[in-house]
């Protein structure tokens, strides 16, 4: 069902006044710095925060006139929060028996989510007999579990170890895409989440959307400095290979693959602007051949304390306001852009995207 | 208001009490007087409003001299002296009681009866039941409260319904007259039995209806002189200003009777 | 954790405080005579119905404690606070203090009694059930003050869930809060078993002091030290002896659950 939202709240002195939607089956990125009023907006999409003034529409019912247990939405938060007084396979036959199945019926239920999210031996355990990652997969079994319209994910990926991470947003990738009637809002500030999982991307600070739009464009192109302070990325497109990326034009990115990255299929190499040396064109090679890109300087941008540059290749490079000095650098100059091999990921791309 | 000013001195006095076992002869640090004494006594509960108008008469014929009371009932009396309290006097309102201190080693000499009290009914005020004699509190659905039978006065009252073949059904037998006292004033019992000098003492609030059987089980106030007393000649002249004239007066001001002869 | 060795004395201190006074009374007690001491009429139908009573009023404190410990840790509604504080007022109040106020409330003139004696023609004073209700007006706010520390250091992020999976208040209330308050439940309840065992103040002001009806444990405890000393220590130390099979029996297991 798609979900149409206008909220205004008032926190305090903190005032929220954003509207959206998300189209059945997509996912909307709600992407901004602590303090955005991402959680005012997630509570009250959930129903655990009243807003004065709200349309939140899922289909043809209006949400915000509803209590939380009647909005048939599911929430996963960075803290699995398992009731650790039930089994894992009560857990996730809590939603369906509380909305009126028998017990057997519930756990039934639960076996199948539980082997949807590869968690099925888990059944008969604790909680606390759970890693972190485990426990999620198993939070993410019980979010599911009711069939919700609405699927909220609050930084599910922010509390888990390095490891677990890109396993629980593979799975997050695959349970997401593989239903096309639920609207799906995932609250995070950290734009890989965006990249990997979201359609679309919004951008909030200080209670108001500053930008929106298809996630690829917005985390490439972010058209307000505040977006590209955040959330600006260099993204190449391409397909996955063993050691890299390889580009339509057949340029080779050597990178680091992530955990849930295939091998031939649809790729993103993500590295940060930071993570980019400029040197002048014509100067020797002191790195590694493979991922020299010749460009020419289109825009110098400060942001805070460096100096974003702008290239024609599409790629964005910081610098220190001495190096840019030193390089004689303005638009126009033609440079030679550095990307070392470990600072580049290579993600799955977004199926939609 | 005189039994509220009556009580707190009473607590007043029982904190004090609790550490004389330490600071027996404290009086000789009380005063600058040379003559400064402080003679305690140890009292049953009942003998708070006699012996505290007491107090300011002996202390007027003896200067320099102070008076400490510690109340209490006298079972507890005797067990705090048995174990080491330190007091010169002793008054008791019964005598198993005074008994036990003497059997404890803690009593010098013999004791004396210096008091007596007997059995009233206690009811509410314009007596609403219509009591009249003893036997009226046997009337099935009457609320009566009365002593345990481990205390004075629940075994007066045991004694009397035995004479009287009278058997009471009470709904409590409480721990000491002022429980007693309190269920009848709060109006949640009908009747109780106390002694005379508690019904005195409780002013307006009860009525009191003497019966002559009381006359059987009449309760004897014992008083003696501590073993150990700090103050043994202090102690004497109390004992014998309690038994004198002016002791017997304010005794019988609350309705003690005198010591049978 | 290495205990700093300056803990130990104030420990050990601590610890004979509440021990040796005990041992006192062992000390004191004629041993010999102990079993035909205890073994009588009327302490043996004190220890029974000190246990009937303290019994039913952990169950009164449990169906109206719980309660009361969730609306005082989740309710918004203005004035909680004050309630808060007003609740462990039986903690400070003297005992007698506390008889006094139930007579003067439930008594056949307090008002609440006068309306129970002619509505009804119930009077509660001198009855197990005023033992009972004295019992619970004491033994309450240890339950209360248990369940809503738990309550509170636990917060409501697992029944926020439980909304958000579809379960209704009732539900959430049934499935979430209970089973997880269960261990601080156990030990609020001991607690309170505890307590209501040791009431003697608010019930002997109360309830009054007849055998069978309203003379508990501590109360005969009291009668028999008016006379026999020797037999109010001996029913003394069966009061000691149940308070201590009833926290050994249930207080462990509380407390594990309470770190599980």
């Amino acid at each position: 069902m798609t979900l149409r939202v206008e909220i205004e709240l008032t926190r305090g002195s903190f005032e929220l006044a954003v509207d959206f939607e998300v189209p059945a089956g997509t996912v909307l990125a709600i992407l901004g710095p602590n303090g955005s009023g991402k959680s005012s907006l997630l509570g009250s999409l959930s129903g655990l925060l009243r807003p004065r003034r709200a349309k939140i529409l899922l289909g043809d019912r209006d949400l915000n006139a509803l209590q939380p247990y009647d909005r048939s939405i599911g929430l996963l938060s960075q803290d699995p929060l398992l009731f650790p007084h039930l089994s894992v396979v009560d857990n996730v036959g809590f939603s369906p028996r509380s909305k009126g199945a028998g017990r057997r019926e519930s756990r039934n239920i639960a076996r199948r989510w539980l082997a949807e999210v590869d968690a099925a031996e888990f059944a008969d355990r604790k909680p606390a007999q759970l890693s972190g990652g485990q426990a999620q997969r198993v939070a993410v079994a019980r979010a599911l579990a009711g069939e919700p319209d609405l699927l909220l994910l609050d930084e599910p990926m922010a509390a888990l170890d390095v490891d677990a991470a890109p396993a629980i947003r593979g799975l997050l990738r695959r349970v997401l895409s593989s239903n096309k009637e639920r609207a799906t809002v995932l609250v995070t500030h950290d734009p890989l989440d965006a990249l990997a999982l979201a359609d679309h991307v919004l951008v909030l600070t200080e209670g108001r959307a500053i930008e929106r739009g298809p996630t690829r464009e917005v985390l490439a192109a972010p058209r307000t400095a505040f977006t590209a302070r955040i959330a600006g990325l260099n993204l190449i497109a391409g397909t996955a290979v063993d050691d890299g990326l390889r580009t339509e034009e057949g340029r080779r990115i050597a990178g680091m693959l992530a955990a849930d990255t295939a091998l031939g299929e649809p790729a993103v190499a993500v590295f940060a602007p930071s993570s980019v040396a400029v040197y002048p064109a014509g100067d020797g090679h002191p790195g590694s051949p493979r991922n020299i890109i010749a460009a020419s300087v289109t825009a110098l941008e400060p942001h805070g304390p460096v100096i974003r540059l702008r290239t024609d290749a599409g790629l964005a490079a910081d610098l220190t306001p001495a190096a840019v000095a030193d390089l004689r650098l303005e638009p126009g100059s033609a440079v030679r852009l550095d990307i070392k091999a470990t600072t580049v990921t290579v993600y799955p791309a977004s199926l939609t995207a | 208001m005189k039994k509220v000013l009556a009580t707190l001195a009473g607590v007043a006095l029982l904190v004090a009490g609790c550490g004389s076992g330490s600071s027996g002869d404290a009086g000789s640090s009380s005063s600058s007087a040379p003559e400064a004494k402080t003679l305690t006594v140890y009292a049953a509960a009942s003998l708070t409003e006699s012996f505290n108008a007491l107090k300011t008469e002996f202390e007027a014929a003896h200067p320099g001299v102070t008076v400490k009371y510690s109340f209490g009932g006298s079972s507890t009396l005797v067990q705090q002296l048995t174990n080491g309290a330190k007091a010169d006097v002793f008054a008791s309102a019964d005598q198993t009681n005074m008994d036990k201190a003497v059997q404890g080693g803690v009593i010098n000499g013999t004791p004396t009866i210096f008091a007596t009290n007997k059995l009233t009914i206690a009811t509410a005020p314009g007596n609403p039941k219509g009591l009249k004699t003893f036997g009226d509190l046997a009337a099935p659905g009457l609320k009566v409260v009365v002593c345990a039978a481990q205390v004075p006065c629940g075994s007066a009252t045991q004694k009397v319904e035995k004479n009287t073949n009278v058997t009471i059904k009470p709904v409590s037998e409480e721990q000491d007259v002022k429980q007693v006292l309190t269920k009848v004033e709060s109006g949640d019992a009908d009747a109780g039995l106390v002694y005379v000098t508690d019904a005195n003492t409780a002013g307006g609030k009860v009525a009191q209806v003497d019966f002559p059987e009381s006359a059987q089980a009449i309760n004897n106030y014992p008083i003696a002189v501590l073993k150990d007393a700090p103050q043994a000649d202090l102690a004497q002249q109390f004992e014998q200003f309690v038994l004198g004239a002016q002791g017997q007066a304010e005794l019988s001001k609350v309705g003690f009777g005198p010591a049978a002869k | 954790m290495k205990i700093p060795w300056v803990l130990w004395v104030p420990a050990g201190l601590a610890l004979a405080l509440v021990v040796l006074p005990v041992v006192g009374l062992l000390v004191r007690s004629d041993l010999r005579r102990l079993p035909s001491l205890i073994v009588t009429d009327s302490s043996l139908a004190a220890l029974r119905l000190s246990i009937e009573t303290a019994a039913m009023s952990t169950v009164g404190c449990i169906v109206l404690g719980v309660p009361l410990a969730v609306v005082l840790a989740r309710s918004r509604v203005p004035g909680i606070r004050l309630l808060r504080a007003i609740v462990l007022l039986p903690l400070v109040l003297p005992p007698v203090v506390g008889g006094l106020a139930l007579l003067y409330l439930l008594g056949r003139k307090g008002f609440l009694g006068y309306l129970l004696d002619v509505t009804l023609g119930v009077t509660v004073p001198f009855t197990t059930a005023a033992v009972v209700i004295a019992q619970i007006f004491v033994a309450m706010p240890f339950l209360v003050v248990s369940l809503e520390g738990a309550l509170r250091s636990a917060g409501d992020s697992y029944e926020q869930v439980g909304a958000t999976l579809g379960a209704r208040p009732w539900t959430v209330f049934r499935r979430v809060t209970v089973p997880m308050l269960l261990p601080a439940l156990g030990s609020g309840a001991v607690l309170s078993f505890a307590r209501a065992l040791g009431e003697f103040g608010a019930t002997i002001t109360f309830a009054g002091s007849l055998e069978g009806v309203t003379r508990t444990l501590p109360l005969e405890v009291y009668t028999q030290a008016e006379s026999d000393i020797d037999s109010a220590v001996a029913v003394a130390l069966l009061l000691v002896v149940l308070a201590l099979l009833v926290i050994i029996v249930a207080r462990p297991r509380a407390l594990e659950g309470g770190t599980g």
